[in-house]
């Protein structure tokens, strides 16, 4: 039966995992996911789980030994941020590229230097490219729920592809919610044990990891590209399903306000919470805007965007990453491409924001939305890129 | 792999002493990249190959990952898990996942295969590569007669980990290596075994010498054949009569420029360093020299 428990971003992903019922965990603490592989080892302490958990020495070890352990068959979690995701770099390719469904919180939070521990999105959007399923939570709420999905979407034989959840550093990570919870058997019933079809068997042996020459290696990728494109309706249907348990169903694309605004913002996390408000206080007094989160963002979901853009003027991105000397962030550069072919097309601004945690204010939000307003108004972009919050 | 290297005889000789059902996880090198060409593989065990600094670390989460499988009574039998890695694997760039494993007590062999330099991009020098040697990084000039350090003491660490067995071997002595082998794996924990591999290439030597060559650093006395087990040192293979580590060196292209005048001293500076590494390991397993 569902219930409502206080937890933090960080111990909803936690008890998530705990109710997939996770062979195993290996994992090594950083700030601010600490509290994620704090709160399992406890489950571990007090025989809560089955799983077996490795306090791997590092973040490259840990990736490694989830990699070993997902190739045996087993169900495999583990969690990181930052530095700690930027020394996996080179095995979450590995992870993907080898098909191991390993799902993997990532507790966004900014690169060193200058270390700093709070919230953006650059660890994560330095390893964008890595072959993962990536999603993103809004809250506590959300964090709980996708990792659930995670697991489901990951370990599907049609997908076998690892999927990172991320959430704000401390913003969600470290803010209690009341988070609906359903029940382990529920849980149970939506996630059956992992059945793994090749694995590192004796009875069956195969050769995991084999080198690839130039006449192969092309090949492999274009099936990981292949898969790649399957997976969108796969997000779908898994949170559709989820949705009948629980009354929250998700998708790909999440928007507020689109059906008669003229501009909106995009974002990815705990911001659209922001921007939400923001929005309705906006249209409330006639200004008509509205917001488009992405939960997906990998594989990108593009015919969704080109559909939700469809007749705004204009359309500004929030990035939470620093991307030195590219032409925009991220998340600006994917929806510009998306919309590249379209004839009709909003035009686009980018903001940067919220670098190493600095707050986006709902007044910073307004004036970004009355600037999409203005450049809707004159009919051309004067300022691509923005840097909100900082001082210039 | 090359004719007549001795990484395959090694691998083979392990794999004549598995119990059961066994997995082998393979750190880059040399034996990974020679032996699973896609679509073709060597290996009638299941293999698996991640990286270059990790194999440690892999097979922590195999061993992890059949423990939990084992407690849900998905898995019935016991799987033994054996890595191999490199001198490059194992002695520098694997050393933090390898030292991690030792440290968590999981339950595989660790076989280090040591050609003492990263043969399979172009010789260069490792943490292994003894005192003298020529690599590509650590050539012989007019100056520097090779390589200026000595070889990092591999064993030491490993069995300063407090595990139960850790044991060097020769493929030349291959009922001593096989036995090892047996004995690791019925370990309870993680085992460590560092063999002696001569590379034709890299240490320049003729192709059908290998085993001539492992011999000869055995009775040398420049590569050891000793155990550690439960922390008692053991020496297996006395050598009462040694030859001159001239001997060892002489064959190999690596070493031939210490045979040049200018450099004539270093062969002493070696002979001492094994005559002094011997001593130690006499010590520390109640020997007389
Ligand atoms: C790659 C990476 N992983 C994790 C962290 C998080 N982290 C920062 S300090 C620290 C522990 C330091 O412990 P120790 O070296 O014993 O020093 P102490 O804090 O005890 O003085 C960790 C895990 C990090 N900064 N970088």
């Amino acid at each position: 039966m569902a219930k409502v428990i206080g937890l933090t971003g960080d111990h909803a992903i936690a008890y998530a995992a705990k109710q997939c019922d996770v062979d195993v965990v290996a994992a090594y603490p950083i700030t601010p996911q600490t509290i994620i592989v704090e709160r399992f080892s406890d489950y571990v302490a007090n025989g809560e789980v089955k799983t077996e958990y490795v306090c791997v020495e590092s973040e490259h070890s840990a990736m490694s030994a989830c990699v070993g352990a997902s190739t045996t068959g087993a169900r495999v979690f583990t969690a990181t941020s930052s530095q700690g995701l930027a020394l996996m770099h080179e095995i979450l390719y590995i992870a993907s590229s080898l098909r191991c469904p390993i799902v993997m919180a990532v507790v966004n939070r900014a690169l060193s230097a200058p270390i700093n521990i709070h919230c953006d999105h650059s660890d994560m959007m330095g390893s964008r490219d890595c072959g993962w399923i990536q999603l993103y939570s809004e809250n506590a709420q959300e964090a709980y729920d996708l990792t659930i999905q995670a697991f489901k979407i990951a370990e599907d034989p049609e997908i076998l592809l690892p999927v990172t959840v991320n959430l704000d550093g401390f913003i969600i990570s470290h803010c209690m919610e009341g988070v609906n919870v359903i029940s382990d058997e529920e849980v149970r019933k939506f996630l059956p044990p992992r059945k793994a079809v090749y694995k590192l068997d004796p009875a069956n042996p195969i050769t995991i990891g084999a080198l690839c020459f130039t006449d192969y290696y092309f090949e492999i990728k274009f099936q990981q590209e292949d898969v790649m494109k399957k997976v969108p309706a796969k997000v779908k249907e898994v949170g559709e399903e989820f949705g009948k348990i629980t009354g929250r169903s998700y998708g790909l694309i999440e928007t507020f306000g689109l059906e008669d605004a003229e501009v909106a913002v995009m974002c990815l996390g705990s911001t659209a919470g922001t921007a939400r408000v923001v929005a309705d206080k906006l249209r409330k007094s006639g200004k008509p805007v509205g917001v488009i989160k992405v939960r997906l963002y990998r594989p990108f979901p593009t015919q969704e965007i080109v559909e939700a853009v469809k007749g705004l003027k204009a359309l500004t991105v929030l990035d939470r990453v620093a991307t030195s000397g590219a032409p925009s962030g991220p998340l600006c550069s994917d929806v510009k491409t998306a919309l590249y072919a379209e004839t009709e097309k909003p035009l686009i601004t980018n903001v940067i924001y919220g670098l190493g945690g600095r707050d986006i204010s709902p007044e910073n939000l307004e004036d970004i939305f009355n600037d999409a307003l203005r450049t809707a108004d004159v009919g051309r972009v004067d300022r691509p890129i923005k840097y909100v919050g900082v001082r210039e | 792999m090359c004719s007549g290297c001795a990484a395959p005889i090694i691998v083979r000789q392990a794999l004549k002493s598995i119990r059961g059902p066994t997995v082998v996880v393979n750190a880059t090198g040399c034996l990974e990249v020679a032996t699973t060409i896609y679509p073709y593989t060597s290996w009638r065990v299941p293999w698996i190959h991640v990286a270059f600094e990790n194999a440690a670390a892999v097979a922590s989460g195999i061993e992890a990952a059949f423990k939990a499988l084992t407690k849900r009574g998905c898995l019935k039998e016991k799987i033994d898990i054996i890595a191999f890695g490199g001198d490059g694997g194992t002695f520098d760039i694997g050393i933090q996942a390898l030292s991690g494993a030792l440290e968590r007590g999981h339950d595989f062999v660790y076989i280090c295969y040591d050609n003492e330099a990263y043969m399979n991009t172009g010789i260069q020098r490792s943490g292994s590569t003894p005192h003298g040697a020529a690599t590509t990084t650590s050539p012989a000039g007019t100056v520097i007669p090779g390589k200026p350090e000595w070889k990092k003491d591999i064993v030491g660490i490993a069995a300063a980990h407090g595990i139960e067995f850790v044991a060097t071997a020769s493929p030349a002595y291959w009922s001593d290596y096989i036995a090892k082998v047996r004995r690791a794996i019925e370990v309870d924990g993680p085992a460590f075994i560092h063999v002696i591999q001569p590379c034709i290439l890299g240490w320049r030597f003729n192709s059908n010498e290998a085993i001539k060559i492992a011999r000869l650093a055995v009775q040398t006395r420049f590569f050891p054949i000793y155990h550690v087990e439960k922390g008692q040192y053991k020496l297996d293979i006395k050598i009462p009569k040694p030859l001159p580590v001239e001997e060892y060196l002489k064959p190999q292209g690596r070493f031939r420029h210490l045979f040049t005048p200018e450099f004539k001293g270093e062969i002493e500076k070696i002979q001492a360093w094994v005559d002094a590494n011997w001593a130690r390991i006499c010590q520390l397993a109640g020997e007389k020299i």
